[in-house]
């Protein structure tokens, strides 16, 4: 299975390398996200600093959405889902190595993004191990759970509107969680951000799960 | 496969039908569009749900597990099944080794089939449609299946191209594949096939011969 992952992932980034089209509009569309709240707040700075995890997420999330899409419009070129059941490769493979590609170019749209708070919101990062340990869950679980929404659409006609629709509702909690966690990472926060933290692991874990075992149904029957 | 019947939109595209295929043989399926030819292709290679009747392929029951075959069969269809982006040898490794084949099965096809070379550095959307069959006859070469299931295999390729296709079956039914194709091309397709099959309204209406064993050994030879 893990043999498996590794070659969808090293496919689906392969193809991202060539082509440049999904980190070629994500990167663009999230920064340009960030640079018009900080136009939009900017008079106010306490405001922009304040929202400043809030407004990292909300970016990360849309462009998520977009790499999730681009994910599954890869196996949308004729014949190819039809390629993937025949296969053989093992369903969970398949969901753990294109979750592993998407989570790979968020990660490092986050690095991007990152930079972009402390350019433009004037972040100052008072706990780095949180915010990481933030980052990687609420990426595994943004991957996971887009995976399993993604197949789930990606048969349909409707699948570019409909991604969002049913993914933006079920991200909720991870939005939540990682605003949380990363306020108190960036001093702005109170309580305790790794309880925040924990709750986007288990997020992660269960959509992992969830994306293991239904990944290979969805496929066959939507 | 006895008495088969698969429905697509409620309708039966094949409608109660019994084939016995011996290891070895290439069997054309012939018949009208809309026939039913493209289904049994399918059905045997475990796409189709299969709602009354027994299919058994390579010894798999496949009404009650229709993905454990899938490995072991290559299924050349329509619609390629290329990604753009990769290139002509991406593209063909890739599928080989989802199949369990390995790096060299993947350079041996892409040489049989006159894709080494510079072609196999170019991305598949810019082939040619006759190339984009060629790359996906070879990824389907290179996972060395036991069942060839081919559906219009010679649509699109040129003469040298079809006289590939013709070696590659005649070579794989030699090795002691099975052979299962589609065509519309009778005057070449009954000369490649070592028995007939004719397919209307989801049912088969003549058969050239009961299996006979590896025929295809003895013609290839």
């Amino acid at each position: 299975m893990l043999a498996d992952a590794r070659l969808v992932a090293g496919k689906d980034l392969r193809i991202e390398w060539r082509s440049r089209v999904g980190i070629g509009q994500m990167v663009p569309f999230a920064v340009l996200v960030l640079v018009l709240f900080a136009f939009a707040l900017d008079p106010d700075r306490g405001i922009l600093t304040r929202a400043t995890a809030g407004l990292y997420w909300v970016a990360t999330l849309f462009a998520g959405l977009l790499a999730v899409q681009r994910a599954f419009a890869l196996e949308a070129a004729p014949g190819v889902r039809e390629a993937m059941r025949l296969s053989g490769l093992d369903p969970a493979g398949w969901f753990l190595g294109k979750a592993a590609a998407i989570a790979v170019q968020l990660l490092l749209l986050e690095a991007v993004l990152g930079v972009g708070v402390i350019v433009l919101y004037a972040a100052d990062l008072q706990g780095p191990l949180l915010l990481l340990a933030t980052c990687m869950a609420a990426t595994v679980g943004i991957a996971a759970a887009g995976t399993l929404y993604g197949v789930l659409a990606a048969g349909l006609a409707v699948r570019d509107t409909l991604v969002p629709l049913l993914l933006l509702p079920v991200l909720a909690p991870v939005l939540l969680g990682a605003t949380r966690a990363s306020e108190a990472a960036l001093g702005n926060g109170v309580g305790d951000g790794w309880s925040w933290c924990g709750l986007l692991a288990v997020f992660a874990v269960l959509y992992t799960m969830l994306g293991m075992t239904f990944f290979g149904t969805l496929l066959e029957e939507t | 496969m006895a008495d088969a019947v698969v429905l697509l939109d409620r309708f039966p595209a094949l409608a109660g039908v019994d084939l016995d295929v011996a290891r070895g043989e290439i069997v054309l399926l012939r018949g009208p569009n809309g026939a039913g030819k493209t289904t049994l292709l399918r059905t045997c290679a475990g796409l189709a749900r299969v709602v009354q009747g027994t299919v058994e392929v390579l010894g798999v029951d496949l009404v009650a597990a229709p993905r454990s075959v899938r490995r072991r069969v290559g299924m050349l269809s329509h619609q390629d099944g290329l990604y753009g982006d990769l290139t002509v040898e991406d593209n063909v490794r890739f599928w080989a080794r989802a199949a369990g084949a390995d790096l060299a099965d993947a350079t041996a096809a892409l040489a049989r089939c006159d894709l080494d070379g510079r072609l196999a550095t170019v991305p598949a959307a810019r082939l040619s449609a006759g190339q984009k069959r060629r790359t996906a006859l070879a990824a389907l070469l290179a996972r060395r299946p036991e069942l060839w299931l081919l559906d219009e295999p010679h649509a699109g390729l040129d003469r040298a191209g079809r006289d590939l296709v013709d070696r590659l079956v005649r070579d794989a039914a030699a090795a002691g594949a099975t052979v299962v194709f589609a065509s519309h091309e009778l005057d070449r397709a009954e000369g490649l096939a070592t028995r007939a099959v004719t397919i209307a309204g989801g049912q088969i209406r003549e058969d050239s011969g009961a299996p006979a064993g590896p025929i295809g050994v003895e013609r290839a030879g």
